[in-house]
């Protein structure tokens, strides 16, 4: 398990990948690890691709910014296009082929294409979790944060609107549990 | 304690919170509008005052005010709006108002853009307005110290009944990180004397920057010189990262020294003796400090997200012991830990 990872959430803007990066960050701080989470802000979350990177170590944290990014969650094919080339060797990268076409993605890099909407509409019954599912994935994957504190994570996000507790945990688990 | 992960500007905005603000005026701008957002929420609950004033003008004049009645008063803004509030600063350090002003730095000049930049610093510590005239100004470099800063701020503000700047910027201001909120609530507050609190059974007082009389003025800037000195005797901060063997030190502040911090790291693995001196506050400078560790062969590099600002104020202190060396990029471009690395490697050469 490496314990230092640069993770770009991204997609387009409403896809709730600022939301997904807040719990991926709430994850690691239940995991006593350390954190930090940069949005983008401003004129590009409208329309185009919006994104957040989220730092995991267990030491000390300089730039909040990735500079050589090690995790990926894109959620179209905007986003896989702007970050795959930025992505360091071994990175763990999910993408949501319920919107990406696989075969219009040749690279070296190994891409696991997830129907991550498909999953979310069909299986959760909300098309609005599709970030969750995103996050179960990679998590499977990177096996950091653990999934337990990811399910506390969402416990807290959302302790003011408990009725969406429910539907996100399951939407971690379907993405968690995928194949 | 249990910490919450917040972002950096709502860190500050619970700092001064905590520190008892009375009153916030603000009007929107980003990256710095979690400011505003929250206080107006905040405020309003406290039954305190929160006011989003016509422009940033009234606001900077809104504390002015609020600050002369002995409240504890604070405005923010980026960039673009700080320049709008200058007049009122330089008034607020002639009237030796305690205000605490907050500059979420952006791209520049002018409108500029939104990114986080740190191309203000002539502005916050050379002046700004007119007048010979210092801020105290704080860096913060992460949510916790935007937490920390803004709660100190008001106590030294007062101590010295000068008005003290937080100058962050995009990054730190729009990042989250886990904040400890570790600090009291502050429920009493030191007695003012000069404050317009209304004069029943005392003679009336006035603040006034407008000193027309016969060396009245140059006598006034005596005294703010005098107390200048005494704020840069005891108010100086800076954080010292493996300096002690260092033979390149990096000079940065705010987001700056973060991204510097991962670049030393690396070279550190390399076998480079790098280090840093991170200024706190900008202005008092932790000219001393930089002084000290000024010696052949210890070479400094300063990185900063502008064309070279605080570099001016390193090659004062080093005043040509050593040789100091810049890194930067304008416009809201971030430097990152592989630029800072390459130029640590080229100058051990």
């Amino acid at each position: 398990m490496n314990t230092y990872n640069e993770i770009i959430i991204a997609g387009l803007g409403g896809q709730g990948v600022l939301l997904a990066g807040t719990i991926l960050a709430q994850s690691a701080l239940e995991q006593n690890l350390k954190t930090t989470w940069f949005p983008s802000y401003g004129a590009e979350m409208r329309g185009g691709t919006a994104n957040s990177t989220v730092i995991i170590s267990d030491e000390e944290i300089g730039s909040p910014i990735a500079f050589s990014p090690s995790g990926l969650i894109a959620l179209n094919a905007l986003s896989l296009n702007k970050f795959l080339p930025r992505m360091i060797e071994g990175s763990s990268i999910v993408a949501n082929s319920s919107l990406i076409n696989p075969n219009e993605f040749k690279s070296d890099k190994n891409i696991n294409f997830i129907p991550i909407s498909e999953i979310a509409d069909k299986e959760i019954g909300n098309i609005k979790a599709a970030n969750m599912v995103a996050i179960g994935a990679l998590i499977k994957i990177l096996q950091v944060p653990s999934l337990d504190n990811v399910l506390k994570a969402l416990q807290i996000a959302f302790a003011k609107k408990p009725t969406l507790i429910e539907v996100n945990i399951k939407a971690v688990n379907a993405g968690y549990n995928y194949k | 304690m249990v910490k919450k992960l917040v972002k950096g500007n709502i860190a500050l905005c619970e700092g001064a919170l905590a520190a008892g603000l009375d009153a916030y005026f603000g009007y929107p701008i980003t990256p710095q509008n979690e400011v505003p957002a929250y206080m107006s929420n905040k405020m309003v609950t406290l039954g305190k005052v929160f006011v989003q004033a016509e422009s940033e003008l009234a606001a900077a004049n809104m504390v002015l005010g609020a600050c002369a009645t002995g409240k504890r008063a604070m405005t923010s803004s980026s960039s673009p709006g700080i320049s709008l509030k200058q007049e009122a600063i330089s008034y607020m350090a002639g009237m030796e108002i305690p205000s605490i002003i907050v500059n979420v730095q952006r791209g520049g000049p002018g409108l500029g853009n939104i990114a986080g930049s740190q191309a203000d610093y002539f502005q916050a510590v050379k002046g700004g307005g007119h007048g010979d005239y210092h801020l105290i100004v704080f860096a913060p470099n992460c949510a916790q110290e935007m937490y920390e800063v803004t709660y100190e701020a008001f106590d030294i503000a007062e101590k010295y009944k000068n008005p003290v700047m937080i100058l962050s910027d995009g990054i730190v201001g729009q990042m989250m990180e886990p904040v400890d909120f570790n600090k009291e609530q502050k429920t009493s507050f030191s007695k003012k004397d000069w404050c317009l609190d209304g004069c029943k059974d005392r003679e009336p007082r006035s603040i006034k920057s407008l000193l027309m009389g016969d060396g009245a003025l140059e006598q006034h800037n005596l005294d703010l010189q005098k107390k200048y000195e005494v704020i840069k005797a005891n108010e100086v901060k800076a954080e010292l990262y493996q300096v002690e063997d260092a033979e390149i030190i990096i000079v940065a502040y705010g987001i700056s020294s973060r991204i510097s911090k991962n670049a030393i790291k690396s070279a550190r693995t390399k076998g480079i003796k790098a280090g840093m001196i991170r200024p706190i506050t900008l202005w008092p400078f932790p000219t001393e400090i930089i002084k000290k560790y000024s010696k052949p062969p210890v070479k400094f590099l300063t990185v900063e997200l502008s064309l070279g600002q605080m570099i001016e104020d390193v090659r004062l202190a080093v005043n040509g012991v050593s040789s100091v060396d810049f890194l930067g990029k304008a416009g809201g471009g971030i430097v990152s830990d592989k630029d800072v690395l390459n130029k640590i490697m080229e100058l051990k050469k």
